[in-house]
């Protein structure tokens, strides 16, 4: 499956990526090339295979119902551009 | 054209756990922005998440009361999505493999049939944090002490035929949540709210129409209205000679309307993938049948009971089965009053859901416990106070005066059950009125109800009515 201008275009705004207009031929050719690898992988049958969720033959820890966080707004809203009343501040999001 | 619509149901219930689902940081509602935002809720680099066991247990012991298949294996996956609400540019969901697969609900319709509607899934994932769009200089407050929150994700298969099969679906399932008390089912805070798919089709189409989402449903009359609203929109717009576009559409509850959402994310390319940072959960069937132990008595298996146990009709077990207090308040009644279960149910559902609606309290509330009731409704079964006379009892017992044996004796309130006593008023009543006496005597039987309330007046309201019926019969014979 080959990706044009427009999926590149499409998937760079997705991952709100900023990606100037002359490295998107390359881009194409290269996602493309991954895409043939799965296109591959695609074609082995694996109708008897357990799909595998994570690389690590473990299952998930689970930890008790406690609270074991203390409140350290002042310390994590030292690293936020803005804020007030307690509140992280951002660009509007609705117009 | 005839048409019919399609309605499939998206149930979010927060579980009613101490922290929250990924973090140790605490989901008690109302604190102060961010100071229940630790760093694995902010997504700062670096922190990884760690399942809670009480959302896994919780999540199985829902699987287990609608019949589901708890799974023995599931996953969580990414949503990614971008919003200043979800720090890490994605929410922690589950999507291929979710923890409950299948089950069902039945629900009452208002002709008194049963209709099953299926689940496909129930799913665990993460909540978004609140933004707050009020003017902070042109900028948005994002509080995330939401963000994490844990939730179970109800997905109904399209099976609702009308906006009162989905408000009686979602109202049973609210009841459901708050037995297996997994979710407090508080609807004002957000803890159990609802997305509605509703889609129409020419009567005895198989296959569905095109569907809108609708979102913003947080209280039963919306999601009513909501639907109304929307099956209406989609019908016109069909006749008119449109067509009804995929969309998530926002209910507005002033207007009355459902209205299209600015888009929150370009086609909803979520792009899923299973998330690297957590494992398989896996479940033994140990861990279920431990879980399974814990069920309580479930509101349908309740009703049953309380059908061929106290003798109820469907319908008033089904009332006094809706929560699980108001079963337990009205068995507690049934106890304290020695039997007569009917009249039980007759009080608990007419004047003191009346006294509870009109001071606006829950029958955990109530000022007058089932110990009083049912010592109340003991007094009526052993004729010491008529029926009449007990609703004045009852509101001196709401208002604080004591108990009804106390209330009668401090009022006065005893039934006159003395033959002699009732006698004795009577005489005086044929007395006064030698007119009416006449009259009766010529055969006019309806002047009955008039010695009759002279009777009770005089003895102001105490005489046992149906001595005084009796004895009036035979002192005018």
């Amino acid at each position: 499956m080959a990706l044009d201008r427009d999926d590149v275009e499409n998937i760079a705004h997705l991952a709100r990526l900023a990606i100037s207009d002359e490295d998107i031929p390359e881009y194409a050719t290269n996602l493309s090339r991954i895409m043939e690898l799965v296109e591959q992988m695609n074609a082995v049958d694996t109708a008897d295979v357990v799909p595998m969720a994570h690389p690590l033959e473990m299952s998930q820890r689970l930890r008790d119902d406690e609270v074991t966080e203390t409140d350290q707004r002042s310390e994590f809203q030292k690293n936020a551009p803005a804020t007030e009343a307690g509140l992280y501040l951002v660009p509007k999001v609705i117009e | 054209m005839d048409w019919e619509c399609v309605i499939g149901l998206e149930i979010h219930a927060q579980l009613a756990t101490k922290s929250k689902i990924f973090s140790g940081a605490s989901t008690a509602y109302g604190a102060e922005p961010n100071t229940q935002a630790c760093a694995v809720d902010l997504g700062l680099p670096g922190v990884l998440p760690v399942l809670n066991r009480e959302v896994v247990r919780m999540a199985a012991k829902f699987g287990l009361a609608i019949g589901a298949h708890v799974a023995e294996r599931s996953v969580f996956a990414r949503k990614n999505y971008f919003y200043p609400d979800l720090p890490k540019g994605y929410q922690i969901s589950q999507y291929e493999l979710p923890v409950v697969e299948g089950g069902h609900l039945d629900i009452e319709l208002e002709d008194g049939e049963t209709r099953r509607i299926g689940v496909t899934r129930a799913h665990l994932e993460e909540d978004a944090g609140k933004s707050l769009h009020e003017d902070f200089h042109g900028m948005t407050g994002v509080d995330l002490n939401r963000a994490g929150t844990p939730l179970l994700e109800i997905v109904s298969e399209p099976e609702l035929c009308s906006a009162r099969e989905a408000v009686a679906y979602m109202k049973k399932m609210h009841s459901l949540v708050r037995y297996l008390e997994i979710c407090d089912g508080n609807m004002q805070e957000g803890s159990f709210r609802c997305d509605a798919n509703v889609s129409v089709r020419p009567k005895g189409q198989k296959e569905f129409g095109t569907r809108a989402e609708l979102k913003n449903l947080n209280s039963f009359r919306f999601v009513e209205r909501a639907i109304d609203f929307e099956i209406e929109r989609q019908i016109a717009v069909i006749e008119g000679g449109g067509e009804v576009v995929q969309e998530t559409r926002l209910y507005d509850a002033d207007k009355g309307e459902t209205r299209p959402m600015r888009s929150k994310e370009e086609a909803n390319d979520y792009r899923y993938f299973p998330d690297p940072d957590l494992l398989p959960v896996e479940l033994d069937r140990g861990f279920v049948e431990e879980v399974r132990k814990t069920l309580p008595e479930l509101p349908g298996e309740k009703m049953e009971r309380f059908v061929t146990h106290y003798g109820l009709s469907r319908y008033d077990a089904g009332a006094l089965t809706a929560s699980r207090e108001m079963g337990d308040f009205y068995e507690a009644v049934v106890k304290a009053s020695d039997g007569d279960p009917k009249l039980a149910a007759n009080w608990v559902m007419g004047d003191l859901s009346a006294f509870l609606n009109k001071h606006g309290k829950e029958i955990t509330e109530s000022p007058v416990s089932a110990e009083m009731l049912g010592g109340m409704l003991k007094r009526i079964v052993d004729n010491t106070i008529s029926g009449k006379i007990a609703k004045d009892v009852f509101e001196a017992m709401w208002n604080g005066e004591g108990d009804a044996d106390t209330v009668i004796e401090s009022k006065g309130l005893k039934q006159i059950t003395d033959t002699g006593a009732i006698e004795g008023i009577i005489e005086q009543v044929i007395a006064d009125n030698p007119k009416q006496v006449e009259q009766y005597r010529a055969g006019k039987d309806k002047v009955m109800g008039f010695f009759v309330g002279q009777v009770m007046k005089a003895s102001k309201g105490k005489a046992n009515p149906q001595q005084v019926n009796e004895l009036l019969k035979a002192k005018l014979g």
